[in-house]
Order: structure tokens, then C-alpha cells, then sequence
């Protein structure tokens, strides 16, 4: 177990590694820092020594091992527009993002496992047929295009939900305020929660539907069934255990990809997390804050993963985790 | 009274357009504790017959018509739930392929005891015990350890032996069997039949072998059914059937066994594969492969008769009789 954890450490560092060097030579095409930085009116020679003070003359390598030997401190740059370190910015807003993909998140599971068995245990009821061809319609519609939609229906016409903002929130600790805490924060988290869960929803039904079917169809379904067990239990304990193996690891990669589609979302809704922080940075050409986001993600991505696939050691007992280490 | 009695049975599979017939009008008996071997060729529709005397065909398939009366009770018309308080409980079934049978994801434990609470009022622990005692019988090394085991941790012998115990948890009336020991190594083969032999006749079990060794149903059984294209064409009493079978298709089995040729020789086969559901021959669905077949064969389906002390479907069963007799003489 020790031995696999350590193993699953390093795969993770390694990735890490990738990502950083990938985030830090993008930000050699993101423009000319010093634009943004000083006015027009300032000279020729001041820009130049700016940049060497800044080491923006140094070459690539000597400036990717100040950035790494920085980084490994917990400093990943200062941002230009909030005059911050990167990281402190990102970490205000990190609550706001990670409180929203939990909100799509409980929306998935809570709804995708009953859709999904549903659908598979009877394939050609009507509520089955409406469900799928529902998917199908929640995967083509773009995330932008639902939360307008949403937002013209309940905020404008019917008047019931706020469209922007995070409402009444409650501190919790250091940087963390919470949705969940008032009514009001409840309402605001709603729409932005369901249009982030609108793209992997019909995803994670279809996914969940196609392996159940699967695995109904298999010889221990079968043998269940000869042994007389009763068909609630053939379902939710024969058949979904298996099914929520392959589905667990998809999760997995899906809850690190909603971290980066919360750029659309939170763009909508006004939401003030680091989706929405990513593109204003984007726009003021904030390049240190730019690549310390795409190191967050990454991370929070590598976490995820490492985190799922050791449930998944734990879930799976033709799985030894104590072997893989070898 | 017997404990099972089969009444003209008809299972169809329901395809795009039509409906093939997988078996067709099938009829026979099982007394109590009576062991009984059904044995034909792959798709002749041995697995079929024991899935549906469980009512256990799954869709397209479905049972057309006839009765199978167990116990005095039509399980081709039974309910739901009545269906699943007789499987696992009066009547079990074991299956083809230990290491496809038994759930990955539950321990061993966990899959008898289950059996158990689902047709008795029993406590996990009360269960548990009974599980350990069965399992012991079938010679399980160390049963208790067994409990807490996931199935990919054992053997594929160990792991049939399993399910045999399972099937003898609820100490049912009927075990079906189908090909138990197809999909296990040769050596553990017999050592699986020998252990079904013995506990079905110490616990007085009656039992359904199916399979394609005549060998195995020799030794296993006492009456024998043999099965071509969805129908049965030979029945009686299995020495019988062995020493001198009347049709030519259980003729054809009998001669291809290893044991029937001498070392060096080919091995007697039967020309030819049997049909397809989509296109049984007119008449004795076995005479484009017979070498006895006459005319006659060729357009009219054979009625099942009685000759010898056995039940056949041949046209010409009483020429081909005389005619060996002569041979021998």
C-alpha cells in the first residue's frame, strides 16, 4: 500500500513537472509584459532596465529554474494587475470554484446513478426513451448557451433565482465562504451548479446506463437470478458495484476537467471564482497569473486522479494495492 | 408421482422478422432423486432446457408453449415471485464457467449467505454457519478463511466446488447442471463429477446433467436424453442407450468417442454440423448427415417410438436393429 502510494507520489511530481514547463513556455507568446506594466509615456531605456530587473532578459532556462526553484517555495509570481503574489489572488477565489464544481458534482451523482439504472433496467419505457434523447440534447447545447438560457427564464421572466453573484456567504475559515450556509447563497449557487453539471450529466447517464447494461447482461446477473435473489438486490448490489468501477475512473478525470470548465460558468454568472479571475487575466495579459492558474488546475487534476485511483484500489478487490507497489 | 414432468415444451427466440424454434415439443420425466443426462452437440439446445425448467430464458427467448411441472406446479406459468422462492431453494442450478459465475466484487461469504436470507428467516451469523458447514463438504481446505475471499482469489476447481455447495445450501430437490466441468482442466474434471455424484446421492438430489460427454453420463447417470436440433430424438435408460443405441445420431456420438478407436486411427466422426435454428431440414432434421437415410427421412418428420425398451425418433430404427443383428451373427 505504502510502496504504491509512493509510486502514484512521484507519477504525480512527474506530471507536475510537465505542466509547469508547459505553463511556463506559453508565457514567452502571451505579449509584452511591460506593456501593462508602465504607461506609454515612459522611455525606451527605463524599459530595458525594467526588464532586466524583472530577469525578462535571461534566457529560457535560467529563467524556468528561478521560476521551478520559486514555485517548490509556494511563490509562483507576482501578478501585475493586483500587485499580489499569483497564488494569494488564485486562493481567494479557489473557494468560489471549488464550492461551485461541488454543487455540479452533488447534482451528477445525485442524479446520474438513478437516471442511469433506470435507463438500463428498462430500455424501452417511455421515461427511458424522453431521458435519453434529453441527453443527447444536454451534451450538444454549449454550457454558455444553457446558462442564458436559464438565467432569461428564471432571473428575468419568472424573476425566482439571482443571475449573478454569490449572494449571502458565510466565512468559514482563512479564505473559504460558503453558499451553503444561507438561503439566499443557496439560490445563487443553484443555476451556475446545474449549467456546469449540464455538459457531464448526460454523460455520466449514458456512461452509467451502457455499463449496467453490460454487466446485467453477464453470468453472475444470471446466476444471481438462478439463486432466487431478489431483483432490487441483483440491481443495486450485484450489477451497480460493477458498474461504478469504470465509472469512478471517468469521475475522476471528469471532476478535474469541470475545475476548467468553470471558466464558462462562472463567466455567465458573474461568479467570482478563478474561472472567472482566469479570463480578466487573460485579457489584461496578467501573464504570472495566468500560468500560476494553469499550475493550480494542473494540480488540483493530478490530485483528483491520484485520489480516484486509489478509491478505486479500495472499491476493487481484484485490485491489491499492497502488490502494486512492486 | 414424479418429481418433474416436461409436456410438450416449445421455446422460441423472437428474431427481426420471425421466430426461430430453439426447442421443440420436448417431453420427458424425472422421478425423485433420479439422475438424468441430456447430450447432444453445441446449439442442439441442452443449456436451453435447463435454463427453462428454471423459467430463466432471457429475452428474445421466451417459452411458447407446454408445461413443466415441478412438484405439481407449473413453473412456465408460476409468478415472479413464486419463481424466485423455487430457484436457489427447490430447484438450484450450476453453471458452465466457475470463473464467470460467481460476482468479482462480493466475497464468497457474502454471495452464500445471501442465498441463504433470500429463502430463510436466518441472522448473517446463523447463515454464515450453515455457508461454513456446506463448504466443508465439498472439501474446501480451511472454509472460514473462504468466507472473507473474493472469487479471483481461488482456483477455478476451488471456485466450482463452490458453487456446488451453493447449490446444496437450501438442500433443493433438483440440481441443474450444465457442462460443470466444460470450462476446467482435465485433471480436476473428474474429481468435480465424482464430488456432484456423491453428494447428490447422500443428500437423495435429484439431477439434470447436461453435457456432451457420453463418458461423463455413463458414469453420472441412470437415464439419458439425447438431444438434435431442439428436439429430443433418443430417451431410456442410460446403459441402454450406451450399449446399444437405436438412432443413428447417438450411434455417431458413441463411435467418435477416444475410446471407440484404436491409437493411431482417426478419430469416427459425423459428417457434416448440425443445423441452425433458421434452417432446419424437412423431415428428420438429422438425415442430410445420416448415412442410412432413406426418402422417407427426407420428408417426414419422425414420430417418437418405443423400441428396444427405448424411446427413438427414427424412421428406420427397426431395419437398422435387424440389421446389425445380422452383422453380429
Amino acid at each position: 500500500m505504502l510502496a504504491y502510494l509512493v509510486k502514484r507520489v512521484f507519477q504525480a511530481i512527474a506530471v507536475m513537472f510537465a505542466i509547469s514547463l508547459v505553463s511556463f513556455a506559453i508565457q514567452d507568446n502571451l505579449g509584452d509584459p511591460l506593456r501593462e506594466l508602465v504607461g506609454q509615456s515612459v522611455s525606451d531605456e527605463v524599459r530595458q532596465q525594467l526588464r532586466d530587473e524583472l530577469g525578462l532578459n535571461d534566457s529560457f532556462l535560467q529563467q524556468y529554474i528561478r521560476f521551478i526553484g520559486n514555485a517548490l517555495q509556494g511563490d509562483l509570481g507576482t501578478s501585475y494587475f493586483f500587485k499580489e503574489p499569483a497564488l494569494d489572488v488564485i486562493m481567494k477565489k479557489l473557494p468560489a470554484t471549488l464550492e461551485l464544481v461541488f454543487g455540479a458534482t452533488i447534482i451528477i451523482i445525485g442524479l446520474s446513478v438513478p437516471l442511469g439504472v433506470y435507463t438500463a433496467i428498462k430500455p424501452n419505457a417511455i421515461a427511458s426513451r424522453i431521458i435519453m434523447g434529453a441527453s443527447i440534447i444536454g451534451i450538444s447545447v454549449p454550457v454558455f448557451l444553457t446558462a442564458i438560457g436559464m438565467i432569461f427564464v428564471f432571473s428575468v421572466e419568472l424573476r425566482w433565482l439571482p443571475s449573478f453573484g454569490r449572494g449571502d456567504i458565510v466565512h468559514m475559515w482563512g479564505p473559504w465562504s460558503t453558499n451553503f450556509a444561507t438561503v439566499d447563497g443557496w439560490a445563487h449557487i443553484l443555476m451556475p451548479s446545474i449549467a456546469l453539471a449540464s455538459i457531464m450529466l448526460p454523460l455520466f447517464v449514458r456512461l452509467i446506463r451502457a455499463e449496467m447494461m453490460e454487466t446485467l447482461q453477464s453470468e453472475y446477473v444470471k446466476y444471481a437470478k438462478a439463486k432466487g435473489i431478489h431483483p432490487f438486490r441483483i440491481y443495486f448490489v450485484h450489477a451497480l458495484k460493477n458498474t461504478l468501477l469504470p465509472v469512478i475512473t471517468v469521475g475522476g478525470v471528469q471532476i478535474g476537467t469541470m475545475v476548467a470548465y468553470t471558466i464558462l460558468t462562472e463567466t455567465v454568472f458573474q461568479w467570482p471564482g478563478m474561472g472567472f479571475m482566469f479570463l480578466e487575466a487573460v485579457n489584461r495579459v496578467d501573464t504570472p497569473l495566468i500560468v500560476a492558474y494553469l499550475i493550480v488546475v494542473g494540480f488540483i487534476f493530478v490530485v483528483t486522479n491520484t485520489i480516484v485511483d486509489l478509491i478505486y484500489g479500495l472499491v476493487n478487490p481484484t485490485v491489491n494495492l499492497a502488490r502494486m507497489g512492486a | 408421482m414424479s418429481l418433474l414432468s416436461v409436456r410438450d415444451l416449445t421455446v422460441k427466440f423472437a428474431m427481426r422478422d420471425d421466430t426461430v424454434t430453439a426447442l421443440n415439443q420436448i417431453s420427458f420425466d424425472l422421478a425423485k432423486g433420479e439422475r438424468l443426462g441430456i447430450v447432444g452437440e453445441s446449439g442442439a439446445g441442452k443449456s436451453i432446457t435447463g435454463f427453462s425448467l428454471m423459467n430463466l430464458i432471457s429475452k428474445p427467448g421466451f417459452i411458447d408453449n407446454g408445461q413443466i411441472l415441478f412438484d405439481g406446479e407449473d413453473v412456465a406459468q408460476m409468478s415472479d415471485k413464486a419463481l424466485r422462492d423455487m430457484r436457489g431453494n427447490r430447484m438450484a442450478m450450476i453453471f458452465q464457467d466457475p470463473m464467470v459465475t460467481l460476482n468479482p466484487v462480493l466475497t464468497i461469504g457474502q454471495q452464500m449467505v445471501e442465498t441463504l436470507r433470500a429463502h430463510r428467516k436466518l441472522s448473517k451469523a446463523e447463515a454464515a454457519q450453515i455457508a461454513i458447514v456446506k463448504l466443508r463438504e465439498v472439501y474446501i481446505p480451511s472454509p472460514e478463511e473462504r468466507m472473507d475471499q473474493y472469487p479471483h482469489e481461488l482456483s477455478g476447481g476451488m471456485r466450482q466446488r463452490i458453487i456446488i455447495a451453493m447449490a446444496l445450501l437450501l438442500d433443493p430437490q433438483l440440481i441443474i447442471a450444465d457442462e460443470p466441468t466444460t470450462a476446467l482442466d482435465v485433471t480436476i474434471q473428474a474429481d468435480i463429477m465424482e464430488l456432484l455424484l456423491e453428494l447428490c446421492q447422500s443428500n437423495k438430489v435429484g439431477l439434470i446433467l447436461i453435457t456432451h460427454d457420453l463418458g461423463v453420463v455413463s458414469q453420472m447417470t441412470e437415464r439419458t436424453l439425447v438431444m438434435y436440433a431442439g428436439r429430443i430424438i433418443e430417451a431410456g435408460k442410460t446403459r441402454e442407450i450406451i450399449n446399444d443405441p437405436q438412432h443413428p445420431y447417438t450411434q455417431g456420438l458413441i463411435n467418435a468417442l477416444p475410446q471407440q478407436t484404436l491409437p493411431g486411427q482417426k478419430l469416427k466422426q459425423i459428417p457434416g454440423t448440425m443445423p441452425s435454428l433458421t434452417a432446419i431440414p424437412r423431415g428428420c432434421p438429422f438425415s442430410p448427415r445420416c448415412q442410412y437415410a432413406v426418402e422417407n427421412c427426407r420428408n417426414t418428420l419422425p414420430e417418437v417410438v418405443q423400441y428396444a425398451g427405448i424411446e427413438v425418433a427414427c424412421h428406420e430404427v427397426k431395419r437398422l436393429h435387424n440389421d446389425r443383428l445380422e452383422q453380429s451373427a
